[in-house]
């Protein structure tokens, strides 16, 4: 097997004043041709930082303090910026997480394409739109000549990755670095992206480094796998031993903590009504005025009818802009409906305005996604969680005691409250937020994507915090995810929604087991690892 | 076409800002003491108040506000914009004879100004904190902080009084009768004072946004591509920080528009220079306010065609503004 | 405490501190300094200046002394941009508030009003403003502030609208706070920084502001201000230029050490450019 490249003891020192003093320390990776790698680890581990040391682009703060980074008899780290621009693109492509951003904004795709062949050969305009539409057909683009053309902005997410990969593909190179490349794509488009990935590199014979947190997607793609924690390898090995028989305990978390697709067998469920939501709908109306074009009308939700029940989970899961936030919102009232009921016994919550609907706000609560932005940074999380409670007219002696027992319920130091939400991780942030939903004492809580801004490991502590805290409380928890093998570990039942329609809705374990709508289906047949 | 079809539309809605403006000025002159008319008598050396009386007949000033209102929102529309009493002509008249110099003043100087600010913005970026970084945001700091007038009087003490290179104010040497060739050079040597004076405060904003847009589009994810493309640093600044750096300065550009005309007040002042700001100092002075309301509709006019212009431009460089907003 | 310390450590923000303080204690003792009306006759008119003598910045056209009207025009400079910031921040935050917070027709209504604010060069309006109020020093500065609000409040739109649909703001709306409570306790404090930093910005533009009708002759003429003084200056440029080159020079670093202090406070507040 020839190997491409090599990374020898490599350590690399992170600025005085961060909180380790290796980003990458005595990390030694090899690259063989014909095999995709996949470097595992959690944010701050160093595995993005080994991508970047490959390709010379290491952030200016950072230092290599030690080990070399061959390719074929090349030194990398002792390359001059000039010659490193003779192997960045014509010897190693890389591809990002974020497509959006990864593209000029103001450049179409196929000029950002045909750049590659305009900064390293001779090739005439032509010739390089030619080569360029070529490589467009090669990554799958169903219309070529239409998006060489169009600006990444009128390109779907799943689209411009492609671009991003076809620039990438463009000379033919060795290596192919991919980094988190289908982290922020839905799962039916990564499922997409991961195949033509492995295509590619099939046919090619290129070397593929593979950076993810994400084990579901090491068993989609890897030949040989790198597990790294805190800046150091603790596994490595070929990608089914480590899958299967891991090692290390790190590894054994971390594959631990990516929940199993198949659900547990239904449980008895309680049939007290807490909450029935009948023809809701929402309508986005985007244009119109007197100079604009024709409107543009949006159906986000469209005749939504379900009952939650006490001490039951019902997951919504849907990809971007099936309109299940959207869903959570108009019933949590951030967003007013169009139409339809959301009753709670004789109260319809969602026709409620102003005071009545502050006095009845406390029916409903939700917990939010990122764990950075839902927590006011200039405000205690004493004063956070309390808050509500205080509003309500409760006195703040009374609340504050009511805090700790909050703070205590979650698995928080009550001691902490005088703190600021920065001196938190986020996992701990994510209880504030829970405590801070649960100080009204809400019927039903909604929680919109609570854990995908989560590492893995911290992902499972919070779930089973709020699978015990429903069960303690006989809380409806109203569940939105895109991540279906969270939806069903969580669920009892679950709700699939695409375009805004709710296309298919029972038990779990049903669904899972025999989903009726073909959407169901692919969306099952896209989940990595599935297989 | 959709570029177009978008700005058409900012156009129209800049309609009623317009028209909230005019009313409210018209409101708030209301309440000014003396008008025109007591100006005129004062001038006159005084008078009686029947003559007062059949003057104030004579302008139109007689009727109630409102209906003094609708009768100067329709001559407006008819591009009428009232008579001087002072000038004794039609205000329009004295504006558009006046509106070349102020004209020529805005356009030389916010080109100079953009254009130097826009390279010297590029050079302290390329090499951020270097000496010649250092020395450009210093002059940059202390040209932004300079009150125009007084750079323009310490002009003329050096350039006009000590060196005796450049005539110390006017438009053109009337008594030389110049022509042809040589009156443009003679207006040139007028102009060339005010021009650097005005660019080189404006100048220093645009130098400042452009560096801080150069840095900032620097540390986007797609310049990382075009790194990890293999292109040079020049590549890179031209093909992909540039165009994306631009698009503040557009911006600022539409922002600033007015307050170069409000610097130009001050200026044609300074550097007696027959144009609109100086006439709009002149008729405060002698509270001429049927030609202040003038030149107010006329600047408010300039500032939106200059906007208009701005969008057109901005449209241009960023393809999302006419997929999202028409 | 972080942003103190930031704010220290950079050389250019200590040295606008240290300028704007001395300017400051000039202004606070203008009346030790020079108790007499520094408009009054001070002596022989038209002196150059000379630190040997009684007039250390020498005399202007009507004999009075350059050194105290300077001083005593500190006073007047400071207090007149002082307020007149004050004023426009406190226009600008409501307005922005609102409109960014409430969104919808609210929006549009005060987008249009201060658009409308945005198409008459301000220098124009004030001049407007000033034939309708007069000249006296306190309506200068309310003039000044109300010409200055338009951009503070588009800054306070901006940041209200990326604030509001943060999730921590969503939060307060789900647990029933009140409207008013969310915009002033919430969501303001955050929005603070930006506002504040930019507060250095309308102080400059109204110190020019004034300095730019002084020079006119449209301001108050019963004040020291250095305005006012190089407009005099003006008359004798030919030959007395210091008259009108010295009150400059005051304006020049005044500006140019807000500026700095603004510019060192926004380094320390935005840890984004901290490392550059």
């Amino acid at each position: 097997m020839t190997t491409l490249a090599k990374i020898q003891d490599l350590s690399i020192a992170l600025p005085k004043n961060a909180d380790r003093e290796f980003a990458v320390e005595n990390l030694s990776v090899d690259i063989h041709k014909g095999e995709i790698v996949c470097v595992v680890g959690e944010s701050g581990s160093g595995k993005s930082m080994t991508a970047s040391a490959l390709m010379g682009l290491l952030p200016d703060e950072l230092t290599v303090t030690s080990g070399r980074i061959m390719l074929g008899d090349l030194n990398i780290l002792q390359q001059s910026e000039q010659q490193m621009r003779r192997i960045r693109g014509p010897r190693i492509g890389m591809i990002f997480q974020e497509p959006m951003t990864a593209l000029n904004p103001l450049r179409t795709a196929g000029d950002q394409i045909a750049e590659m062949f305009r900064a390293h050969t001779d090739l005439k305009p032509d010739q390089q739109k030619f080569r360029a539409l070529d490589l467009l057909k090669e990554v799958g683009i169903p219309d070529p000549e239409l998006a060489y053309r169009a600006y990444p902005h009128e390109l779907s997410g799943g689209q411009r990755q492609r671009v991003m990969i076809a620039m990438a593909l463009a000379l033919e190179p060795e290596i192919l670095i991919a980094d988190e490349p289908t982290t922020a794509l839905d799962v039916t488009v990564q499922a997409q992206i991961l195949e033509l990935i492995r295509t590619i590199q099939q046919r090619s014979g290129m070397g593929v480094l593979f950076i993810t947190h994400d084990f579901s997607v090491v068993s989609e793609i890897a030949d040989r796998v790198i597990v790294m924690q805190h800046g150091s390898i603790v596994e490595s090995g070929n990608a089914r031993d480590v899958l299967e028989n891991p090692q290390h305990s790190y590894t054994k978390t971390l594959i631990a903590a990516v929940p199993g697709l198949i659900p547990p067998p239904p449980r008895d469920l309680s049939r007290q009504v807490v909450a029935e939501v009948s023809s809701l709908s929402k309508t986005y109306r985007t244009g119109g005025g007197v100079f604009g074009r024709a409107r543009r009308v949006t159906h986000a939700v469209r005749d939504a009818n379900f009952t939650l029940t006490e001490g039951a989970t019902v997951g919504i899961v849907g990809e971007s802009g099936s309109g299940k936030s959207t869903l959570a919102r108009c019933i949590v009232r951030l967003q007013s409906s169009d139409a339809g009921q959301v009753m709670f016994g004789d109260v319809d919550f969602a026709a409620l305005q102003g005071r009545s609907l502050r006095e009845n706000r406390h029916l409903v609560q939700m917990i939010f996604q990122d764990p950075y932005g839902s927590l006011n940074p200039r405000r205690t999380v004493g004063d956070l969680v309390t808050q509500g409670l205080v509003a309500r007219g409760m006195k703040y002696s009374d609340a504050l005691a009511k805090g700790q027992e909050l703070f205590a319920l979650v698995g928080l130091d009550p001691t902490v409250m005088d703190r600021m939400p920065h001196q938190f991780s986020g996992g701990q942030r994510q209880r504030v937020g829970i405590a801070r939903a649960l100080a009204l004492e809400p019927r039903l809580l909604i929680a919109d994507e609570a854990v995908s801004a989560l590492d893995v490991s911290v992902q499972a502590q919070v779930l089973d915090l709020l699978v015990d805290l429903r069960d303690r409380l006989s809380l409806s928890i109203l569940f939105i995810t895109h991540d279906l093998r969270v939806a069903a570990q969580v669920c009892d039942r679950i709700i699939i929604m695409q375009r805004g329609e709710i296309v298919e809705q029972g038990l779990t374990a049903d669904v899972f087991a025999n989903p009726s709508h073909p959407y169901t289906r692919s969306l099952l047949a896209s989940v990595p690892g599935a297989a | 076409m959709l570029i177009l079809q978008l700005a058409v539309k900012r156009l129209m809605s800049s309609i009623p800002t317009l028209l909230i403006l005019l009313v409210g000025l018209f409101l708030l002159l209301q309440l000014a003491p003396g008008d025109t008319v007591d100006a005129l008598i004062a001038q006159l050396g005084g008078g009686s108040a029947e003559t007062a009386e059949e003057l104030r007949r004579y302008y139109g000033l007689d009727g109630s506000t409102m209906a003094r209102l609708l009768d100067y929102l329709w001559r407006l529309v008819r591009l009428d914009l009232g008579f001087s009493a002072i000038y004794d002509k039609p205000v329009a008249t004295v504006i558009f004879e006046r509106l070349p110099v102020t004209l020529l003043l805005m356009v030389l100087s916010l080109s100079f100004a953009f254009i130097m600010g826009m390279l010297l913005g590029i050079i302290s970026a390329r090499k951020v904190n270097g000496w010649l970084d250092t020395i450009l945001s210093l002059l940059g700091m202390v040209f932004y902080a300079t009150p125009a007038f007084w750079l323009g009087l310490m002009s003329i003490v050096i350039f006009s009084i000590r060196l005796g290179w450049l005539p110390p104010g006017g438009y053109y040497d009337i008594l030389a009768g110049n022509t042809g060739l040589a009156h443009v050079w003679d207006v040139t040597r007028h102009m060339l004072q005010p021009t650097v004076t005005l660019a080189l405060i404006y100048m220093a904003i645009y130098l400042r946004i452009m560096r801080a847009s150069m840095l900032e589009v620097s540390t986007l994810d797609f310049v990382r591509t075009a790194r990890a493309k293999g292109l040079s640093r020049n590549q890179i600044i031209r093909h992909h920080i540039l165009r994306n750096a631009l698009l503040p300065m557009i911006t600022i550009m539409g922002l600033q528009a007015g307050a170069i005309l409000g610097g130009s007040v001050v200026i044609e002042s300074v550097f007696s220079l027959p144009g609109i700001g100086k006439l709009a100092y002149e008729s405060v002075i002698q509270r001429d306010l049927n030609m202040l309301l003038g030149i107010v509709f006329v600047s408010a006019l300039m500032v939106i065609v200059v906007n208009f212009v701005v969008d057109l431009i901005y449209a241009y460089l960023d393809p999302r503004i006419t997929s999202e907003k028409v | 405490m972080n942003v103190l310390r930031y704010f220290a450590r950079s050389p250019a923000a200590m040295f606008g501190l240290v300028l704007l303080g001395c300017i400051i204690g000039f202004a606070l003792f203008a009346d030790v300094l020079y108790p007499k009306n520094p408009l009054g006759l001070a002596g022989r008119p038209l002196q150059w200046p000379d630190l040997t003598s009684r007039f250390l910045l020498g005399t202007d056209a009507s004999g009075r002394d350059i050194a105290a009207q300077l001083v005593h025009g500190a006073r007047t400079t400071l207090i007149m941009a002082g307020v007149s910031t004050v004023i426009a921040i406190a226009i600008g935050i409501v307005i922005g508030a609102i409109a960014g917070f409430y969104g919808g027709w609210v929006d549009n209504l005060l987008m249009r009003i201060t658009e409308a604010f945005q198409t008459l060069p301000n220098f124009i309006l004030l001049l407007v403003l000033v034939v309708v109020v007069g000249s006296t020093m306190t309506s200068v500065t309310l003039a000044i502030g109300v010409v200055s609000w338009p951009p503070v409040a588009r800054l306070t739109r901006a940041e209200f609208l990326s604030l509001r649909s943060r999730e921590f703001v969503q939060a307060c709306r789900a647990i029933g706070l009140r409207n008013r409570w969310i915009i002033f306790r919430e969501i303001l404090p955050n929005a603070l920084p930006p506002i504040i930093v930019y507060g250095s910005v309308v102080m400059a533009l109204a110190i020019l502001l004034e300095s730019s009708l002084a020079f006119l002759e449209l301001s108050d003429p019963n004040v020291a201000s250095w305005g006012n003084l190089i407009g005099h200056g003006r008359k004798v440029l030919r030959s007395e230029w210091y008259v009108a080159a010295i009150p400059g020079g005051a304006i020049l670093l005044t500006i140019l050490a807000v500026n700095l202090v603004g510019q060192g406070l926004n380094d320390a507040l935005n840890p984004r450019l901290r490392n550059r």
